[in-house]
């Protein structure tokens, strides 16, 4: 079984009706267990019991650029090899990744609230993560702005593969505007190295989101089919009808 | 060559004439610099110390603005589909247009920036230096941006859109753009190393900006 073989939507769809379960429940599974163990996790002795925002947190923040990467293979397949899913794969990933992206500011700033004494601070790396957050809901109104389906998705290619490009130009420049404005205050740099009992659920965590964005995309992607479909469908009776009426006016 | 040569001169020449509007740029440009001070008050200390910042942003709304005339009147009377027909390879000529329309309508508000900086309470020097930051990070918005007037030409959707996606790929110019103007004024670093960097992307974005353009002209003309 290779990628062309899942060029066919409908083999795709029987395919991943079989995983979709599986998948479900092996994410459930982990992330009881990661939230299991992130809740044992002991205290930190200076950031007390909000440090496991962390287990949440980082995760999420991970997930935001993986997602990015997996849409830039997917314009690639787009693009080169016009592979019929790659464009779903990519439409579906995008409103995923904004809200992972969503997710990690949002728990950021939760976790800034008590360890900084403020929501939002300008720190670097809090600031391309909002760039990225940007980036996705422009993609996002792109997929939005054009009916056609194939057209938009050419047009999303090209955006996501610019945005590879230079995100990781934003993040330096960020980096860089950082350190002249603010000189490292807020965040110590590396920080201490993580001790194993935050690391394993750490860990944990990181796989059972992982898998939680594979199940998720696969779902989003056979609703995308699925939706593709019906709209075919409905197209092709709004044709039949319409000739039907012109025969019978004329 | 002698084909890219014609359509710099072309573009130039519709650009400067009549319904053209590469000039208003300018004026918005001025119209922004004058609002500030309504903003933040006229106190002229303030005012220099925001100088940089406020050109800087300035020069970047003013292009950005004028950037979808770049694709629009071409695709608008059909020259966008012999361009992309013709002989000549799209990247290139892509490039060309690029590079007419920052003649026409970047160049001048590299040109006007000492005039404003008058109004900004920034002395010559500063103001100079502001205008070389300008001269060298202007092209990067240019070519970048081209890449959103390219995707907003093909999908029919204008200039609100190809903003959204634009201005986020503009950070980069912006923050070293300011820091060089900043630097050359009062700031702890060097003028050089931010300076350069802009620089780099100017040239970076020249190479990427074409490319991607010319990938989203072909695959959306069809």
């Amino acid at each position: 079984m290779t990628l062309i073989d899942l060029a066919n939507p409908t083999r795709f769809l029987k395919l991943t009706e079989r995983l979709l379960p599986w998948l479900a429940g092996l994410t459930a599974l982990l992330l009881a267990i990661g939230l299991a163990q992130s809740a044992l996790a002991p205290d930190d002795y200076q950031q007390g019991a909000t440090v496991k925002i962390m287990f949440v947190h980082v995760p999420n923040a991970w997930l935001s650029m993986f997602v990015w990467g997996i849409m830039s293979l997917s314009a690639l397949g787009t693009l080169v090899w016009r592979h019929p899913l790659a464009d779903v794969a990519a439409k579906a990933a995008a409103p995923i990744g904004a809200a992972f992206t969503f997710l990690a500011l949002v728990t950021g700033s939760l976790w800034g609230r008590p360890m900084w004494g403020t929501y939002w601070e300008w720190d670097a790396r809090l600031t391309s993560m909002l760039i990225l957050f940007l980036m996705y809901l422009g993609l996002i109104a792109l997929w939005r702005a054009v009916e056609d389906p194939s057209r938009a998705a050419r047009a999303a290619a090209i955006f996501t593969l610019v945005g590879a490009i230079n995100l990781p130009i934003i993040k330096f420049s960020v980096d860089w505007w950082n350190t002249l404005h603010q000189p490292a205050s807020v965040l110590r740099v590396g920080g201490p190295a993580l001790d194993k009992s935050f690391l394993i659920p750490l860990l944990v965590m990181a796989i059972a989101f992982s898998l939680l964005f594979i199940t998720l995309h696969l779902a989003a992607m056979r609703n995308e089919i699925l939706r593709r479909r019906v709209r075919a469908l409905q197209m092709l009776q709004a044709a039949e009808q319409q000739g039907q009426l012109r025969s019978g006016a004329l | 060559m002698t084909a890219l040569l014609a359509m710099i001169r072309r573009d130039i020449k519709i650009a400067l004439r009549v319904g053209g509007g590469a000039l208003i740029g300018v004026l918005f440009f001025l119209a922004v610099v004058v609002l500030m001070p309504f903003a933040i008050g006229p106190d002229l200390a303030l005012l220099q110390r925001l100088g940089p910042a406020v050109l800087w942003l300035g020069a970047l709304l003013a292009s950005l603005l004028t950037l979808d005339r770049l694709f629009m009147a071409d695709h608008e009377d059909g020259s966008l589909d012999l361009i992309a027909m013709s002989r000549t390879p799209l990247e290139f000529a892509c490039a060309a247009k690029a590079l007419a329309h920052w003649l026409a309508a970047g160049l001048p508000l590299v040109v006007a920036t000492p005039v404003l900086g008058l109004l900004l309470n920034l002395d010559g020097s500063a103001s100079l230096a502001i205008a070389a930051t300008l001269l060298v990070g202007t092209p990067a918005l240019t070519f970048t941006g081209m890449i959103g007037a390219a995707l907003a030409v093909t999908l029919h959707r204008g200039g609100l859109l190809m903003a959204v996606l634009v201005l986020p790929l503009s950070i980069p110019v912006l923050i070293f753009g300011v820091a060089a103007a900043g630097a050359a004024i009062t700031g702890p670093v060097s003028f050089g190393t931010p300076f350069q960097i802009l620089c780099a992307l100017s040239l970076a974005s020249m190479v990427i900006g074409p490319f991607a353009a010319a990938a989203s002209l072909r695959q959306g003309l069809d």
